[in-house]
């Protein structure tokens, strides 16, 4: 695990060494906050619990839309540049190798989900909700921004190139959020199947209304887990190629 | 140190590598000579933990890659034909990130890099951004990464590769100065590059290892069936009555068995080049026969590229190599090889 932790660091570190990390984070919360200020300056009345569920809704694209920008190059560019070879030939796990690449990008995410917390302490300060549903919202954010940094990092895995890396985890992120669009063409008992994968509409919907499940906290474990497994997987079988 | 046991590496149904048997001796240093394509990265990668064997036993200090790659990789250093380095690094950040990914404590990793950066000169820019170094430079921090963690063997694919003149004779320094401390095995597709450097050479070709020995045996081989690389001029007739002339007075001479067309990059009116093939030292009857037949001998010199050592050592194993060399040099164009062996022109 301290394998992890230093390839983490390192990787970390250096979304903050290019322009990377600090436009997208900027990107990221002028966006909500330009999306939650539309909503309170143009719609004064709307119940603070709405606005807080509409906040968490708004947040949710730009944050998985970050989750796949920054997860592109975790090994896609290691394998472009030819520095993978590096982690490759030094007694590390894969499965450190991809642990430490998922928590510098989840790290990035986590903090840029923190620093939008100022808008739903606005709503508590000035209206009225619950500081269980913040909790819950934040929640449901971190652990879906979790799910969609795993496919990114899956995909980044099997790309050669950043390229590939982004088009291959933006079309997997898709279908996971747009199954539930599928759930609805769909017969039972498989539109139930379908609507229970999808990452967005039917796990994400409890959490901003304040609601904790504990099938959805397991579902986005659940997930994450099996991304990540099959990104493990997929390093390994490259050594046998 | 190093066994390796009837090494195979496939790339689906394409063969790389093997069958591969040889073994190193602690404290060697080994080049690895062959064509591109002859299978050189793929069995160091092998050995350097990057790649897994199709099939066969590839042991480093007794130790097996593929049942313990965490056990051998601690003690192997590895440098790729492209060194892995992070641009965005300073040296000093990026050989401790290198240092302990292959498990230096912390309280041991100042002092290794420290060595490292003595070892390969890099204390000059050891604070400097990896992004902004030479190419030389570059090579050099890929060789303190190899060597940072102190590791018992260092793999070395093509460190000479890029490298200006004065790089060249500060890298094969270098590379000396490992010897004693580590087993070395370093790869390159020129002879000279390496005859300096290193205790053995192992020439390999189509994955197979065809030769090996040292830089003297390897003389001893040479000689006894070289290739002789001459451009002549012949005053008033073409390049092609002039090479068919020179060609006519070479295999008049005794012990020449073949003489090929070449190219050469001399421009100028009567001037052609040949290859003559045959036993032993030619070069002084060939020269003196040229002469008196009034043919004007522009160069002349025995082959050592690794490309003619191939078909001297390997030629009688396939037909295949002259046809390659001849295909390569079309591709090379001017810039082909009529190169005179060191001290070997008249």
């Amino acid at each position: 695990m301290s394998t992890a932790l230093l390839i983490a660091r390192r990787e970390f570190s250096s979304y903050f060494r290019s322009w990377l990390g600090p436009v997208l984070m900027a990107a990221v919360l002028l966006t909500d906050g330009v999306l939650f200020y539309w909503k309170i300056g143009l719609d004064q009345k709307l119940l603070s619990a709405q606005v807080l569920i509409e906040f968490f809704y708004n947040s949710s694209g730009p944050l998985m839309i970050a989750g796949i920008i920054l997860t592109i190059r975790l090994l896609a560019e290691e394998r472009q540049n030819g520095t993978l070879i590096l982690l490759n030939t030094s007694p590390v796990k894969d499965r450190d190798i991809v642990v430490g690449k998922f928590l510098a990008a989840y790290g990035v995410l986590v903090l840029t989900t923190l620093l939008s917390l100022y808008m739903p302490l606005w709503i508590f300060v000035h209206g009225k909700v619950a500081i269980g549903h913040i909790v819950v919202g934040y929640l449901g954010l971190l652990l879906l921004g979790a799910a969609i940094t795993a496919i990114g990092v899956f995909g980044s895995a099997l790309a050669g190139s950043q390229v590939v890396a982004a088009i291959i985890s933006a079309l997997m992120a898709a279908v996971f959020v747009l199954l539930w669009l599928l759930a609805k063409a769909s017969e039972p008992p498989l539109n139930q199947y379908l609507a229970a994968l999808a990452v967005h509409h039917e796990n994400f919907r409890p959490f901003m209304q304040g609601i904790l499940l504990p099938s959805g906290v397991v579902f986005y474990v659940v997930f994450t887990y099996a991304f990540l497994f099959a990104s493990v997987k997929v390093l390994e079988a490259r050594r046998w190629q | 140190m190093i066994e390796i046991q009837e090494l195979y590496k496939y790339y689906g149904d394409q063969r790389a590598v093997g069958p591969l048997t040889t073994s190193i001796e602690r404290g060697e240093i080994i080049g690895l000579l062959g064509l591109n394509g002859a299978g050189k990265t793929t069995t160091l990668r092998i050995l350097a933990c990057d790649l897994l064997p199709t099939s066969g036993k590839v042991a480093i200090g007794g130790v097996d890659v593929v049942e313990q790659p965490d056990q051998v990789k601690s003690k192997v250093g590895y440098l790729p034909d492209r060194p892995p380095l992070y641009d965005d690094l300073s040296v000093n950040d990026y050989l401790t990130f290198a240092a302990r990914l292959r498990g230096v404590p912390a309280s041991k990793t100042a002092k290794l890099v420290a060595e490292a950066v003595e070892l390969t000169e890099l204390g000059d820019v050891s604070r400097k951004i990896i992004g902004a170094l030479s190419h030389g430079y570059k090579q050099r921090v890929g060789i303190a990464q190899a060597i940072v963690h102190a590791p018992d063997f260092v793999v070395l694919d093509e460190p000479i590769s890029g490298l200006d003149p004065v790089q060249i004779v500060e890298m094969r320094e270098l590379v000396k100065n490992l010897k004693g401390d580590h087993t070395v095995v370093l790869s390159s597709h020129i002879l000279s590059e390496i005859s300096e450097t290193c205790d053995r050479i192992l020439v390999i070709n189509s994955g197979k290892i065809e030769w090996s020995g040292t830089e003297s045996e390897l003389s001893i081989a040479l000689r006894q069936g070289s290739r002789v690389a001459i451009t002549v001029r012949v005053a008033g007739q073409n390049e092609e009555s002039a090479r068919a002339r020179a060609a006519e007075i070479a295999r008049s001479v005794p012990g020449v068995s073949a003489v090929d067309a070449a190219t050469t990059t001399e421009n100028g009116a009567g001037i052609a080049a040949i290859s003559v093939r045959g036993e032993g030292d030619l070069r002084d009857a060939l020269c003196r026969a040229l002469v008196q037949a009034d043919v004007s001998v522009l160069s002349l010199g025995r082959e050592q590229e690794l490309e003619s050592m191939f078909l001297e050592l390997l030629g009688e194993s396939g037909e295949g190599a002259p046809v390659r060399r001849k295909k390569k040099r079309r591709k090379e164009g001017e810039s082909s090889t009529t190169t005179p062996a060191e001290g070997g022109s008249t």
